[in-house]
């Protein structure tokens, strides 16, 4: 979209703009539903869900117990069975409580069948650091996920995209895991009423530029924005590409920019070590070997658990100032 | 299949299809192990010889729309299903003609068509989707179709079997579980791995009507789960049936079977759900000798020509290796 687009749409929070996806869902489709812990009366725990079974009802905006492996199983099971579940998970280290369901069934079940059966579920998990919730309600494990054949993963970035990868999402016939960082939930962006369904397996070019590429997800979006903005006023053009779709990886788009910027920085708030930021950065030196003017850099989150503390929560995941300085680095490594 | 229906079949009637049932089973299965030796089937083999009488006395208490879902130990289960023998001898033979597409093998048989889901080789994670399956019955006004889970007592030292039975009593969905009870999770017995082996008072804690039933005599386990079915469809919610059972043969191919004494074996083979229900109705003359050994001739004959199939199949071509990861890339490809 361009910039004057965007102005005359109305702005809504990440939040909202997510509330308003699952409102238009139930409402277009009585197969579908949703389940989690906390859903109806309390709003969800990060007031995603606020007011809708008071629309809906308590059948389809459906309180479960504490029961992550069972009610993701139930949502396999109840889609198996024809429905269209959307199942919340209040964040992504609880989702391991479920990883059994998740990938030992939801993304097998399709090829051990032989084809028969699928799994058309939504799974929503809340992922990410920054509200100083420390290191069992922090970590950013989606690249996990990723690695898992039979998954879909998408990390909607901003609000237009929390709108609109939903009903992609709810309409695709396999399993998608969808990854909302905390952070974003209170940022406010233009959102299309009419912008219709995303195609949930490209990246966005979030900003143009020509002299490297920035490649972030989810949380490290507007933050690799904040960074190029930085850089810009230091001379240096930076490309933001938002990668959303973290299984398939678009790295058609991924190769093409990296083509024209000839460098490469690749963020993620998730750990360095085996993490996506590493597949990422393994398939474009892969892509773009001969168009590289200097080696891909990673800039990741520190290898230890997520502390509390705000400083040291801070300096565990990468900061714009980081970032900023990571790319001056790479594109004037004299200065 | 309402007992009380005009065109109900006899007791009797009920009784040779329980024996027909049963040693179908029994031939397919020890061919199956044959064939095992013969390196025809590889992977994991677990055979039901012995546990029977569970799998044909419950399944002849279910209809077309109900759904199924088994553990790996599911062969008797997908038979009595109505998944053909050829095309589960195919999938054990990892040929593209098995009911899996060879994708499954022994441990993962699945058929759209007769609504069974597995073949599900993760101890009890196959429960919560059993509930999920009982829920959208609910939701879509399937009311009167039932969801039959087998799973064995190892499942209930898992978590996913408490969370399934505590969403499925919250939720008072139609689902049946069926806890095949035979004593030893592998090689660990009941009494080592349950701090409560009255595994029925375990379940009835979820406030789920749960009982205990002979699971070695076929005839006992048709009654009450024609019973339990008749009160699910009926809406009483979900229910729990502890089938006591034992497996003559060791956990898999590859068990020396070093947990278990020759005489305790010894003991239960003296139940043997097909030799003594064949005893009891040659006594009480309801049936013949002849009639008896047709059904081991037509379960042969049957299993033969599985095998035949099975034998003659194509294997799936190595450039399919990719189709049914997501719905989508088979489109395309």
């Amino acid at each position: 979209m361009s910039a004057t687009d965007a102005g005359n749409m109305p702005a809504m929070t990440y939040r909202e703009a997510m509330r308003e996806a699952l409102r238009e869902a139930l409402a277009a489709d009585d197969r579908v539903f949703i389940m989690g812990e906390d859903v109806a009366d309390y709003g969800g725990p990060y007031a995603v869900t606020k007011g809708l079974h008071e629309e809906f009802g308590r059948d389809r905006v459906r309180n479960t117990p504490l029961s992550e492996a069972g009610f993701v199983g139930a949502g396999i099971g109840a889609a198996l069975g024809g429905l269209r579940p959307i199942v919340e998970i209040m964040t992504v280290n609880f989702s391991l409580l479920a990883l059994d369901q998740l990938v030992n069934t939801a993304a097998t079940l399709h090829h051990m069948s032989g084809g028969q059966f699928n799994v058309p579920l939504v799974v929503r998990i809340t992922t990410g650091a920054g509200r100083q919730l420390a290191a069992q309600h922090s970590h950013s494990l989606e690249g996990w996920f990723a690695h898992v054949p039979g998954l879909k993963v998408i990390a909607p970035a901003t609000p237009e995209d929390a709108r609109w990868m939903l009903p992609t999402a709810l309409a695709d016939p396999n399993p998608v895991i969808i990854f909302e960082h905390s952070v974003l939930y209170n940022e406010s962006g233009p959102v299309g009423p009419a912008t219709g369904p995303i195609d949930i397996t490209k990246a966005a070019i979030r900003r143009a530029g020509t002299e490297l590429t920035i490649v972030a997800s989810a949380g490290m979006v507007p933050k690799a924005l904040a960074a190029a903005e930085q850089v810009a006023k230091a001379g240096v053009s930076a490309e933001v590409i938002d990668l959303r779709s973290l299984r398939p990886l678009d790295v058609s788009t991924l190769t093409q920019s990296v083509q024209r910027t000839n460098r490469a920085l690749v963020l993620d708030e998730g750990w360095r070590t085996g993490g996506l930021n590493a597949e990422v950065a393994a398939t474009l030196a892969e892509s773009c070997f001969w168009s590289l003017d200097a080696p891909i850099v990673r800039l990741a989150g520190s290898e230890v658990p997520i502390p509390y503390a705000k400083h040291l929560e801070d300096a565990a995941i990468p900061q714009v100032d980081d970032i900023v300085a990571a790319a001056i680095n790479l594109v004037r490594p004299e200065q | 299949m309402n007992s009380e229906s005009p065109d109900a079949p006899t007791e009797q009637q009920v009784q040779h299809r329980l024996l027909a049932d049963m040693i179908r089973i029994r031939v397919f299965e020890e061919r199956c192990a044959e064939l095992y030796g013969e390196t025809k089937i590889r992977g994991f083999l677990h055979l039901y010889i012995g546990e029977e009488a569970v799998a044909a006395g419950v399944m002849r208490c279910l209809g077309d729309t109900d759904s199924v879902l088994a553990t790996y130990r599911e062969h008797g289960h997908a038979l009595m299903r109505g998944v053909s023998a050829e095309s589960i001898m195919c999938e054990m033979f990892g040929k593209s003609s098995g009911c899996s597409g060879g994708r499954g093998g022994s441990m993962h048989l699945f058929d759209k068509d007769c609504n069974f889901f597995g073949g599900n080789a993760i101890v009890a994670a196959h429960l919560p989707l059993a509930v999920g399956l009982g829920l959208a019955n609910q939701t879509l006004d399937r009311s009167d179709a039932v969801v039959v889970c087998f799973f064995g007592e190892g499942a209930m030292a898992e978590g996913e079997f408490h969370e399934a039975l505590n969403l499925a009593a919250l939720w008072k969905v139609p689902v049946l579980f069926c806890c095949e009870n035979n004593l030893y999770a592998m090689g660990t017995s009941l009494e080592s791995s349950e701090s409560q082996t009255d595994l029925a008072l375990k379940a009835a804690s979820y406030a789920i009507p749960a009982w205990s039933v002979d699971g070695m005599d076929v005839l006992e386990v048709h009654r009450a789960t024609t019973k339990a079915v008749a009160a699910i469809r009926a809406g009483g919610g979900p229910m729990f049936i502890e089938f006591q059972t034992y497996r003559f043969r060791p956990h898999s191919m590859f068990d020396p079977d070093l947990y278990r004494d020759d005489a305790e074996i010894e003991q239960w083979k003296q139940r043997d759900p097909i030799t003594t229900l064949e005893a009891q109705l040659l006594g009480d003359q309801l049936i013949t000798k002849e009639v008896v050994e047709e059904m081991w001739q037509a379960a042969r004959a049957e299993t033969e020509a599985a095998v035949e199939a099975a034998d003659a199949a194509p294997i799936e071509p190595v450039d399919t290796l990719l189709r049914h990861v997501t719905l989508d890339n088979e489109v395309g490809s």
